[in-house]
């Protein structure tokens, strides 16, 4: 499975500015447990997007008509907490996503978007809330990963940071297993040493 | 340079700088479940690719089982499906399964630390967030995705980013009655769901020396809910004397006083300097619970739920209004004496003899509340038969709880079994998300007495009352 390359997303970004936002609110787990990764789209954030009957919440956001298949997610701190389910990066990426700004995230879920092709970036709260007033009404912003620039619908331009190894890795949706397996004669060597080192640590 | 405890094994495991901060870390052991565990397996085949250190990994089935007396693999039926995965899957693989009925099976938290396959200084993962109860051991713990532990089975490594180190002092002594969930509870609603993101966090100070082992692994469990993907605590001779004669430690004689010597060598250098450091005063800690939908939302017995109109901002104003809503509560209610209509003990975060042993305790000779449905699970199969030895299966029988078979089963409810919309549920587990326990579930986490407590008076109850 190669990942899909992330360079440049222009589109609407929906803003969904509530701290905390946990994975199993973003999948639930009895959809993992029933469907494929490619089928969990509709069941992201489904206690948000639907009432208890299963009809649509007409207030939330997700349901507006300018961001039904927004690329771009605006969040607040830590978004992502919680379980470790790589469902959640896929569910979200089942809905279009494929760029989250918050100021914080949950580490595994960060790990997780970096894995899938989807670019996790953290921004200061008080430009993320900047930017989704301006997208507030779906105008469309773009994540330049190239440049590592923001471009708000109002034109102006903001840098991010992003560690220099994931971003390469995005760039060309590098596979991490074939870039380890190249290095197996080292792990087999250290892994010689600490038989040596910590006969204990290896199970008879 | 002077160094924690994380960096030591941190730095003892890297294979390869791969600089600015990255390295390829070894991994000693790899714990699968019959959620996470399947498609990584399916994967690794699927390219075609052989498991680099099949002795390395250990599997069970917990998530998806169901914990009904007498239960099978095909009791929750697409449960059945993910064991017969991976069932098939290990086998293929050549991976120790411990399968349902026999010793060894149980959460992966539980049945790890208990088989001695989790040992101080080694690097643990699974995929699972809560893999950071085994720092309570003094291993280096992390919870992965499906993505990092095929990567991990393929090549028994992780590309991994050194997080930031901090640490918590817990001084002075736990008072009776209070415990280490109540502790890790309280922190967490002091510093917040996203205080350690970012960060490992190393627990220290009086209270935590003076814990036992298992109270230890309650606290690491608890590290996430922090937003740490790593919580540690330094193994000394408890942590060392806790681990003599189990099955996969080093056999008693000079295998394991060799073991134990290295052990006692995992302390952090004193002059090594924390990213970040907190400390809180243990001995103030009261048995604590939450009110909301998110863990930080923890309070003392005694306290009321908050009042939105009292919030800083809106936003927060909006959050609480939110929360208290859909767990049905009035603003600012005294959270003693809510009514409960289920009662959880169990998860990787307390179900452990000890906890259930404390929560037997309080139920003798007591009996459940009318109308309140109460559900002990142990975290093991041999958890269960050491309790059934001790006759705590008879105590909380003879008081009208449920004794059922081990497994995650109602802190998560990936195995059906779930809080109805809108019950309210006083759980051992360590999440109080929305939805967590079933579609509009509520959900109190306290800790194995306070839940008991909660279950022969009907309401959550300040369980120092009942003594």
């Amino acid at each position: 499975m190669t990942m899909q390359p992330f360079t440049q997303v222009t589109g609407p970004a929906v803003p969904l500015m509530r701290a905390n936002i946990d994975t199993d609110v973003i999948i639930r787990i009895e959809r993992l447990t029933a469907l494929p990764k490619d089928q969990l789209g509709p069941y992201a954030l489904e206690a948000l997007r639907f009432r208890a009957d299963g009809s649509e919440a007409p207030d939330c956001v997700l349901n507006q008509p300018a961001f039904r298949g927004a690329p771009i997610l605006l969040a607040a701190d830590n978004f992502g907490c919680g379980s470790s389910r790589e469902g959640a990066v896929w569910a979200l990426m089942g809905i279009g996503v494929r760029c989250v700004i918050a100021p914080s995230f949950g580490d595994i879920f960060f790990s997780n978007c970096l894995q899938n092709g989807v670019l996790p970036i953290r921004l200061p709260l008080p430009q993320v809330e900047a930017l989704a007033a301006q997208c507030a009404d779906g105008a469309a912003m773009t994540v330049d990963l190239q440049a590592c620039t923001l471009t708000a619908p109002d034109g102006r331009r903001t840098a991010f940071e992003i560690d220099p190894l994931r971003r390469e890795a995005l760039l060309h949706g590098l596979d991490d297993i074939g870039l380890t397996l190249k290095d197996d004669a080292l792990i087999r060597r250290w892994q010689q040493q600490d038989r040596l080192r910590r006969p204990w640590a290896w199970p008879a | 340079m002077a160094r924690t405890l994380f960096d030591k094994i941190w730095d003892a495991h890297v294979v390869r700088d791969l600089g600015d901060g990255w390295a390829l870390l070894h991994v000693d052991r790899h714990l699968l479940h019959d959620l996470s565990g399947p498609p990584a397996l399916a994967e690794v085949a699927q390219r075609g690719l052989p498991l680099h250190d099949p002795q390395l990994v250990f599997a069970t089935p917990d998530h998806a089982v169901s914990s009904q007396p007498g239960r099978v693999a095909s009791t929750f039926a697409l449960g059945g499906r993910l064991h017969g995965a991976l069932k098939r899957g290990t086998a293929a693989a050549g991976v120790k399964l411990f399968d349902l009925g026999q010793p060894g099976q149980g959460i992966v938290h539980v049945m790890g630390p208990e088989l001695g396959i989790v040992l101080p200084g080694l690097t643990v993962i699974c995929g699972d967030s809560h893999t950071c109860t085994n720092g309570g051991l003094g291993a280096l713990a992390f919870g992965v995705g499906s993505s990092e532990s095929t990567h991990a089975l393929a090549t028994q490594t992780l590309r991994q980013h050194k997080p930031r180190r901090m640490r918590i002092r817990c001084d002075g002594r736990l008072a009776d009655g209070v415990t280490a969930k109540d502790l890790a509870l309280h922190l967490i609603g002091r510093f917040g769901a996203a205080a350690g993101v970012g960060h490992a966090i190393e627990y220290a100070g009086e209270a935590v020396r003076a814990l036992d082992v298992e109270g230890r692994l309650t606290l690491c469990n608890l590290a996430v809910e922090l937003g740490a993907r790593f919580g540690l605590v330094a193994p000394d001779e408890r942590t060392i004397e806790w681990l003599r004669g189990r099955p996969y430690a080093p056999p008693s004689g000079e295998a394991f006083d060799a073991a134990a010597a290295h052990w006692r060598t995992l302390v952090g250098d004193e002059e090594a300097v924390f990213d970040r450091e907190e400390s809180v005063d243990a001995a103030a800690v009261p048995p604590t619970v939450t009110w909301g939908t998110s863990p930080q939302d923890a309070i003392a017995i005694d306290a009321a739920v908050p009042d939105p109109a009292a919030a800083p901002d809106e936003g927060t104003r909006g959050a609480v209004a939110a929360a208290l809503d859909y767990m049905g509560l009035a603003p600012g209610a005294a959270i003693a004496g809510t009514p409960v209509d289920w009662v959880f003990i169990g998860s990787c975060a307390n179900s452990r003899l000890s906890d259930l042993r404390a929560a037997a305790d309080v139920a003798r000779g007591r009996r459940v509340a009318a109308g309140v449905t109460a559900w002990v699970v142990p975290g093991s199969e041999n958890v269960r038969r050491a309790a059934e030895a001790e006759g705590l299966h008879r105590v909380f029988e003879a008081a009208g709880f449920a004794w059922r078979e081990p497994g995650c089963s109602m802190c998560v409810a990936a195995n059906g079994e779930q809080v109805p919309p809108r019950a309210r549920c006083i759980s051992t587990s360590n999440r109080n998300f929305v939805g967590r326990q079933g579609p509009g579930a509520r959900t109190h986490l306290a800790s194995p007495a306070m839940a008991a407590a909660a279950a022969v008076t009907g309401c959550i109850t300040d369980v120092r009352r009942l003594a």
